[in-house]
């Protein structure tokens, strides 16, 4: 038997596949079955920093709105003062999935601004998480801004966290930096244990028939595997963390691929939520045969096996790369 | 033990009483009575216990008729129960009590006791409805404070416990019930010890049950009713005794003693005022200050006025009394006197008294002030020779000379007493950090406290008046702060300068706190002159602080509060400012802590940065202004408006003498265009460039303040020059017309629906509309010029376009305009677009809620009148009879059309056979059509004017009648689905021409939000705070099943189209016709300006399916249903979770939010399968349907 263990963030696993931060996680039944398909552990759909405010904001504006205005109605609608807004719903969920489930689940934290934030961290600690995913989302629009403010700033706000907290800490990264490596580098630095490749953006469309900006959020392919594939390739080695790779991972052989590029699990969201927990079992399986026919005791044995450091051509991972790609490709007849 | 205290108004004092003491509570909203229900509602829902350690069942009726049936049949079966109500409710529940009184059932019923509707309706507060329950067999226990309010529900509880007689306990409704006041709060313990087992054991022992079978509710004959109606006397009698004694015994546990007659005063007082209700702590008051100056005078306070014991009233009253004045709050018109006045007279006669001189008067009529000063003239007038009887006092009487004159200069002063006034406005939140801040100082401070709270009649940009009372000594004025009182006077909104006189309130030396986006040194040359000149002769120190600034930097908006609250303490001293702080802050996180820390943190930033902004202003010695306070109505408004409807406008109604109304409650219409409110900060400016003529911004508009015309172009000669016009774009007027869309800017409540409507996007910047809001105050000057411009084009002869598009219709002039209804109210577009298309013909039924407050509230009416002086003639009987009403309506006018035809045709020879036959088969179903009728009535009544024939005089006054009417029954869903369904099917059985519009909220929107039988699945609102768990009641449905009912199910903001034709569908069916209209509600709980879209996805779910149902297509065998909307698109979770009535539950409980959002999902998908069914059926000859 071909053992398909891994550790990430000091959490034993049974299998490399981890669920991502996602919808999935916000009923515990859909956990507990994913659990029992075999996944190995959950990461909990994310507490968005923007959310609890706007959520609270927009309680509080609804509540108080036409209140105290007219004699016949003094409020208009009931304020039993019972609400659980964000933080709170999000840590009762935590607690009952850490009832429920045998297998760990990392708790997601998704905000920008310092402050008020540890205290969140330090809440989810408590209702039990395993381990914290912070989820660092910023979309720089003010030309004033520069990128060393955001990079400093995300940075801080790690050292913040990890201060108060002592459970392990990843960071799950954009894509959209300068410098990456040197900003892992730094992340890691400021106390994260782990880094996960890469947060996928709601990208804005256009509707042309009615003039309007629409949010719209594609679901990831196999093709969006590469872009984390190369930078856990190129990272891992340099930069000392626990990788997770979460972008285009849908088939056994994506999930290889990742665990060669030297990350830890690879995480899923859009396979999950296309296919549902059903396609676990078939994937481990296809990793036992892929394995098993290549003669592979352990998952551990290749991971990282692919990384910059360890292939013949560090270059692939390169400029270089890319004009060999741009020549290689040529018209057909 | 020390016993607890606290800051309570008299609703919340009396319900924690009555949920803590009762099992079953059987609840209906009314005003001012609501709070009781929803504070009982809020607290079983949460799982409070009773006193016994259970959750008391509450449950909401769909009227008090049923409330008070409920609450029989649970008392039959032996179970404590209550309930709550007040004016027309209780009028609503007489049969029940006679029932309840008649079988000696022990229960109490909490009354927030209010004026009843007779020339009018009012929400404020008297004694007209317990008055009229006096004859039912029930006791009577009046509270005079709030303290009291709360002792008596207790005491009523265990009096009619021993008994057996049930008892109405009332306080007086807005001056009891919403005073917020320090007391002493009733314990748990105290309460159990006031209730005695044994009692409650046999009370339940009483109950139904087949254990132990009885029967109750006879029918009698002459032969042993009478008698059987005499058995109950021995209970009655023993009443006041056993009154008596539970007051001893809550003396007892409680220290604080009542009597059923509680005389004060001095000890051999030779005149004596008799009251009832909050009035008693005014006399009791102004008494004690004149004994204490060796006036002979007294105060007897009667607190159980039925059973009246003419025992206990004797031994109360000192023997020394020469003289009494008997104060009703109440009007019994064509008596010899007001109730008490007439018990008070045969108790003495009774009671061996006779030789005291007895006069009665009337006073405190719908919450109208009753002061010191009026006491103090009531006993003047006691100690002339001849002293008026029958008197009225609080009023100018110039008709019928009852009132007595009264020294308005007299007061009385309470040492360290501290009065402070504050003028907010509705949305900022004055009131609500009022509330708090006299909860600080109440409960954190040694002071006693009270706040009372005013708000005008508008449900948009209402004017608050906040007074708030604290110092060392128990305060018990249940009267506003008066002229000349204040020691503190704030103004939280700046433009209030031009309107409102404030500082009439500040004594001399007060504090002035100003609320300005100028500072301290710009300030002074902004101030009306009025204003300049009390700052100096009252020596007022005055602060300025620009608390909008604050508001815009700490993220709170339009919120006033928090800031002026803490400004308020900064400036005056009631706590040491670090104290004060941290007590508001405090305050901050009991209020907002629930609602997340971001709220918290919001609040707590405004409160720091407040106290830097606040400026001392340097007054310098002279007036120097040269502007002066606006006018509340300008000059050229007509006489009345002037004179009566604009010092009412200008908050001086108290002063207008009786002379200057009507005697019958009638009101000219078409009054809202003088009362210029002046609200947006931004107004819709028109692109004429882009436009495209479409109308939707016109019939979008809650507030009839955007316009189009199409006009001969040759009227734009005397055109003001910023006055925008383009080439009309109308088939019907091309050449040599032109265009305008006009907006009234000092009309406009900013609410931005016609720039969402609006379909147009400029090609260069999409953002941009045909329609874009811009700063009003730039464009005022000039807009209202081109508006003055506008409305003097004439509107286009109605003949001469049809009105079935939208851009027609819209040319049709609203006679609905202007109203005072919330920014961005969903019901108001449907309500105009009836006045633009039936309502020079109409006449209108419209059941009382929101429809009829924000149509008919006084100062001034939007319902309006067309350039020939026609219009909708609109009246408002009750919530409960609506149907009924506007069918009697239709009656009237079917019998009167059917007498003139009758009448017409037998003077053929005077009017010609040709005017005889044109007018009893004239074709009305158009404007053409009805014109020439119109023409031949002037005609017919031209011919017979000159004739003595009784039967042509009577020709004459009846021969309108043969221009065709409109009936338009209108109402909300409150009346339509529940307290006025039984009628309203009824009348739709009932086959007559009525046109029944609802305003479907989907909640009882005019009393806040308490849920009706519309209210859907799985949202939260009052009476139904753990969300709703049944589905929304199918009333067109129902309507449907009768066949002969033109239904229609409609959705302005999802199609525009479709409600006009509905509406037009509905008007020409000779016959019943019901239109139940989608209509977006601040009780939704979001941003109204997005209703359009919203509703939208309330039809794509199909929550809203649309349909029109004509009964003429089946006639044609055609299938009468017409389904227009298509087959649920998106889930129901995507319209209902945008909404916070939906949402709230998530937040609240995520697992019932979701099996009920399921649930919800199923009904649309249900409803929608019915409908395609129905839809489907043969009619047997479905191919010529269109």
């Amino acid at each position: 038997m071909t053992d398909l263990s891994t550790t990430y963030l000091g959490l034993k696993l049974k299998n490399p596949l981890v669920a991502s931060a996602s919808p999935l996680s916000k009923k515990v039944e859909t956990a507990r079955q994913l659990e029992e398909a075999g996944i190995s552990a959950i990461v909990m759909y994310s507490l968005f920093e923007e959310q609890i405010i706007h959520e609270s904001l927009e309680l509080d504006h609804y509540l108080s709105r036409g209140t105290d205005s007219f004699a016949e109605a003094l409020t208009y609608l009931p304020d039993g003062g019972m609400y659980a807004v964000s933080p709170e719903k999000y840590l009762n969920q935590l607690t009952a999935m850490k009832k429920a489930l045998k297998i760990p689940v990392i708790a997601s934290l998704n905000g920008v601004s310092k402050g008020g934030w540890t205290s969140y961290a330090k809440k989810m600690q408590e209702a039990g998480a395993d381990a914290l995913e912070l989820n660092l989302y910023y979309l720089a629009t003010d030309p004033n801004m520069t990128s060393n403010d955001v990079e400093n700033a995300q940075v801080e706000l790690v050292a913040e966290v990890k201060s108060a907290i002592s459970i392990p800490l990843a960071v799950k990264l954009s894509p959209y930096i300068t410098a990456l490596p040197n900003f892992a580098k730094r992340i890691v630095a400021a106390g994260a244990s782990g880094l996960v490749l890469f947060n996928r953006f709601y990208q804005p469309d256009f509707d042309l028939d009615e003039l309007s900006v629409v949010p719209n959020l594609e679901l990831s392919s196999s093709s969006d595997l590469r872009l984390p594939l190369r930078w856990i390739s190129i990272m891992h080695g340099n930069i000392h963390a626990d990788y997770a790779l979460s972008s285009g991972v849908h088939t056994a052989v994506d999930v290889l691929k990742s665990m060669m590029a030297g990350a830890k699990v690879s995480m899923m969201t859009s396979n999950l939520l296309h296919h549902g927990g059903k396609i676990i079992p078939t994937m481990l399986e296809e990793l036992q045969t892929w394995m098993k026919e290549r003669e592979y005791e352990s998952i551990k044995q290749m991971q990282g096996s692919m990384s910059q450091r360890n292939v013949r051509e560090p270059a692939a991972f390169e400029r270089a790369n890319y004009m060999k790609v741009l020549s290689s490709w040529r018209e057909l007849p | 033990m020390k016993q607890p205290v606290i800051m309570i108004d008299g609703n919340e004092a009396t319900a924690s009483v009555a949920h803590r003491s009762n099992e079953v509570i059987a609840i209906y909203p009314i005003t001012p009575s609501s709070g009781m229900g929803e504070f009982s509602d809020e607290w079983s829902s949460k799982g409070k216990k009773n006193i016994w350690g259970t959750t008391p069942l509450v449950v909401e009726m769909q009227s008090e008729g049923g409330a008070a049936g409920t609450v029989h049949g649970a008392l039959q079966t032996g179970a404590l129960t209550t309930t709550f109500t007040a004016s027309q409710g209780l009028l609503l529940m007489i049969p029940n009590m006679y029932k309840i009184a008649g079988e000696l059932t022990s229960t109490v019923f909490h009354v927030a006791a209010r004026a009843l509707a007779s020339h009018a309706l009012s929400i404020y507060g008297d004694h007209q409805d317990v008055m009229a329950v006096r004859q039912t067999g029930w006791a009577l226990l009046s509270s005079d404070s709030v303290q009291e309010a709360q002792d008596f529900a207790a005491i009523a509880q265990a009096a009619t416990l021993k008994s057996r007689i049930p008892f109405v306990h009332f306080f007086d409704g807005f001056r009891t019930s919403h005073e917020v006041t320090k007391i002493l709060q009733l314990t748990d313990e105290e309460l159990r010890l006031m209730l005695d087992d044994d009692l409650i054991r046999a009370h339940r022992a009483r109950g139904l049950t087949p254990e132990n079978p009885v029967l109750r509710g006879t029918a009698q004959n002459p032969d042993v009713y009478f008698q059987m109606r005499e058995a109950s006397n021995p209970y009655y009698t023993a009443t006041p005794a056993i009154t008596q004694e539970m007051m001893d015994k809550f003396a007892k546990v409680t220290g604080r003693h009542y009597n059923l007659f509680d005389y004060s005063g001095h000890a051999d007082a030779e005149r004596v005022i008799i009251v009832m209700g909050s009035g008693g702590e005014v006399v009791d008051e102004t008494v004690t200050y004149l004994a204490k100056k060796g006036e002979k005078v007294g105060c007897l306070r009667v607190r159980l006025y039925r059973p009246f014991s003419v025992e206990h009233f004797i031994k109360a009253l000192p023997k020394s009394v020469k003289s009494i004045a008997v104060l009703d709050r109440t009007k019994e018109p064509g008596s010899m006197g007001e109730p008490l006045y007439m018990d008070i007279v045969n108790a003495l006669s009774e009671g061996k008294r006779s030789e005291i001189k007895v006069i009665g008067g009337r006073y405190g009529l719908s919450s109208k002030e009753f002061t010191p000063a009026m006491t103090k003239a009531v006993f003047d007038e006691l100690a002339k020779p001849e002293p008026k009887n029958h008197f009225t006092v609080g009023i100018n009487d110039d008709v019928s000379h009852t009132s007595l004159k009264v020294d308005s200069s007299f007061s009385l002063e309470s040492e360290g007493m501290v009065s402070c006034v504050f003028f907010g406005l509705g949305s900022d939140g004055t009131v609500g950090a009022n509330k708090n801040s006299i909860k600080i100082i109440g409960e954190e401070t040694d002071n006693f406290a009270q706040g009372y709270f005013y708000y005008d009649s508008k449900k948009s940009g209402t004017v608050t008046i906040s007074h708030l009372r604290f110092g060392p000594q128990a305060i018990r004025a249940p009267y506003l702060i008066e002229a000349n009182q204040a020691n503190f006077v704030a103004c939280h909104q700046y433009a209030f300068l031009e309107r409102v006189d404030m500082l009439k309130y500040a004594k001399e030396g007060a504090i002035f706190l100003l609320n300005s986006m100028y500072g301290p040194d710009e300030i002074w040359d902004q101030l009306p002159k009025e204003v300049q000149k009390d700052i100096i002769e009252k020596k007022l120190k005055f602060h300025v602080i620009n608390g909008y600034e604050v508001a815009e930097k700490t993220g709170m908006g339009g919120r006033m509060n928090t800031i002026m609250q803490t400004a308020f303490f900064a400036i005056s001293g009631i706590l040491p400012k670090e104290a004060a702080i941290e007590q508001i802050k405090h305050a901050i996180e009991k209020s907002y802590g629930k609602r997340g820390e971001a709220v918290v943190k919001k609040n707590f930033e405004a409160v720091d940065a407040t106290v830097a902004n606040i400026y001392e202003v340097k007054v310098p010695a002279k007036v120097n202004s040269k502007t002066t306070r606006r006018l509340p109505v300008p000059k050229e408004a007509p006489e009345f408006v002037r004179d009566v409807l604009g010092q009412i406008i200008d908050s001086d109604g108290d002063n207008i003498p009786v002379s200057a109304f009507p005697v019958d409650g009638t009101f000219p219409t078409g009054t809202t265009q003088w009362e210029k409110r002046n609200l947006a900060l931004e107004i819709p400016v028109w692109d004429a460039d882009i436009c495209i003529q479409c109308g939707k911004c016109v019939m979008v508009c809650p507030h009839a303040v955007i316009r189009h015309k199409v006009y001969d172009e040759k009227l734009l000669a005397k055109a003001p020059e910023s006055f925008k016009h383009t080439p009309s774009k109308f088939k019907e007027f091309s050449t040599g017309f032109a265009y305008t869309v006009q907006v009234a800017p000092e009309d406009c409540t900013g609410c931005t629906l016609c720039v969402e409507v609006c379909p147009v996007k400029n090609k260069t910047q999409v953002g941009r509309k045909a329609i874009n809001m811009e700063a009003q105050p730039p464009l005022r000057e000039a807009e209202v010029k081109n508006w003055d411009f506008f409305m003097e084009i004439p509107d286009m002869d109605r003949k001469l376009f049809n009105p079935s598009t939208i851009k027609n219709s819209q040319l049709l002039r609203p006679l609905f305009e202007f109203s005072g209804a919330c920014a961005g109210c969903g019901e108001t577009p449907y309500v105009k677009l009836v006045s633009q298309l039936f309502g020079d013909h109409a006449v209108i039924a419209n059941a009382t809620g929101c429809s009829s407050i924000y149509g008919g509230n006084l100062p001034t009416t939007p319902w309006a009148k067309n350039a020939d002086g026609r219009g909708p003639a609109w009246s408002n009987s009750l919530f409960e009879d609506n149907a009924e009403f506007g069918l009697g309506m239709r009656l009237t006018i079917d019998k009167q059309t059917e007498y003139a035809h009758e009448l017409v045709k037998s003077f053929e020879t005077e009017l010609s056979t040709e005017l005889v036959n044109a007018l009893l088969s004239a074709n009305q179903t158009d404007e053409a059509g009805i014109q020439a009728q119109r023409e031949r009535v002037v005609e017919l009544k031209k011919k017979l004017s000159k004739s003595s024939d009784t039967r042509a005089k009577d020709l004459i006054s009846l021969a309108d009648n043969l221009v065709k009417k409109s009936v338009w029954i209108i109402g909300g869903d409150g009346w339509a689905y529940d307290i006025g369904y039984g009628g309203l099917d009824h009348v739709l059985a009932s086959g007559r021409n009525v046109n029944v519009l609802v305003l479907d909220t989907e909640v009882y929107s005019n009393t806040g939000g308490q849920a009706s039988k519309s209210t859907p699945r799985a949202a939260v609102a009052k009476f139904a705070m753990s969300g709703k768990g049944l589905p929304k009641k199918d009333l067109g449905l129902i309507a449907m099943s009768y066949g002969y009912v033109y239904v229609a199910r409609v959705a302005m903001g999802a199609n525009d189209q479709q409600t006009l034709r509905a509406l037009l569908e509905a008007e020409s069916y000779d016959g019943p016709s019901l239109i139940i209209a989608y209509s977006p509600c601040i009780a939704h709980g979001y941003d109204m300006a997005r209703s359009l879209d919203q509703t939208k996805l309330a039809v794509q779910s199909g929550h809203w399916p649309m349909y029109r149902y004509d009964p003429r297509l089946a006639i044609e065998g055609q299938n009468p249903l017409v389904i227009e909307a298509k087959e649920p698109s998106i889930p129901m979770s995507q319209y209902a979770y945008n909404e916070t009535r939906y949402k709230m539950l998530t937040q609240m409980n995520e697992e019932r939010a979701e099996e009920l959002m399921k649930e919800a999902q199923h009904d649309a998908k249900a409803r929608w399968t019915l409908y395609q069914q129905m839809a489907s059926m043969h009619y047997g000859n479905e191919e010529k349907k269109s």
